[in-house]
């Protein structure tokens, strides 16, 4: 009698522990960051991340973007990026490393009175074109500008 | 974490410049421990927001080839000199940092 009791307790406190491990593991982060793309990241090229992110897989080419990177980037791991866009009603900003397992690099979006002008640092596996997507009125622009990468960025 | 940012905004005409370092690993989940061959777990920035006066003006949604210790820079309109920036960074495992600056 005695025995079950202490069986019974133990029982009851371990599942308890776990319940309550999983609920804080699982929903956290889940609830903090509910609208990021996870598809557009985990996508494999730069059509299908577009897709996910706008819709469709294409953009116009466009003169009035203007990418600002190394020709050539000695280490890949550290690639500065700098994307400004001379159109009006530019809502977001995306770059892309098109050689990259994943090539979405990071999306902007840019709040009210934001200037079309984003700068940070990439990683590149390889020599390739670092695309800058921008949506501006609904509507998606590209430009392309190529990065010669010796040492690769993204280990492996 | 604390500490994880450091942020400059600075004013010119009407035109703010934001300019902000993040302290982070940035792993892609892809490399490998040298010694080990075991491969290290993803960790990385997946979102950055700087609010001005409460507003935001920036959400910047990162994967994980963004390089380690983030720079980032991006420029706005509207901000006063004494006005207050807040950015915040929030990463995979749930983890997230905020630092606030006055405009100069």
């Amino acid at each position: 009698m005695n025995m079950k009791r202490r069986v019974f307790l133990k029982g009851a406190l371990a599942s308890g522990t776990v319940a309550l491990a999983l609920g804080a593991g699982i929903v956290t982060p889940r609830a903090v960051l509910a609208a990021w793309p996870k598809s557009a990241f985990e996508a494999k090229s730069v059509a299908d991340a577009l897709g996910a992110l706008y819709g469709a897989g294409d953009a116009a080419a466009s003169g009035d973007i203007e990418i600002k990177a190394p020709d050539i980037a000695e280490n890949g791991a550290v690639v500065p990026v700098s994307v400004t866009a001379k159109m009006s009603g530019v809502e977001s900003i995306s770059i892309f490393a098109e050689g990259n397992n994943s090539p979405l690099t990071s999306n902007w979006k840019l709040g009210a009175g934001a200037e079309p002008y984003v700068s940070t640092r990439i990683k590149m596996a390889k020599t390739s074109n670092v695309i800058a997507v921008v949506q501006a009125n609904g509507k998606t622009f590209q430009a392309a500008k190529e990065v010669k990468v010796t040492i690769g960025g993204c280990g492996g | 974490m604390a500490n994880s940012i450091k942020m400059r905004a600075s004013l010119s005409g009407d035109v703010t410049t934001v300019k902000a370092l993040m302290k982070h690993p940035m792993e892609t989940g892809l490399r490998k421990d040298k010694k080990t061959g075991e491969t290290i777990p993803a960790h990385f920035i997946q979102e950055v927001v700087c609010e001005h006066n409460g507003k935001q003006v920036m959400l910047a949604e990162w994967g994980g080839s963004i390089s380690q210790n983030p720079y980032i820079s991006f420029m706005f309109k509207g901000a006063k000199a004494g006005d207050t920036l807040k950015l915040s960074w929030t990463d995979n495992k749930g983890e997230s940092d905020s630092a606030e600056e006055a405009v100069k």
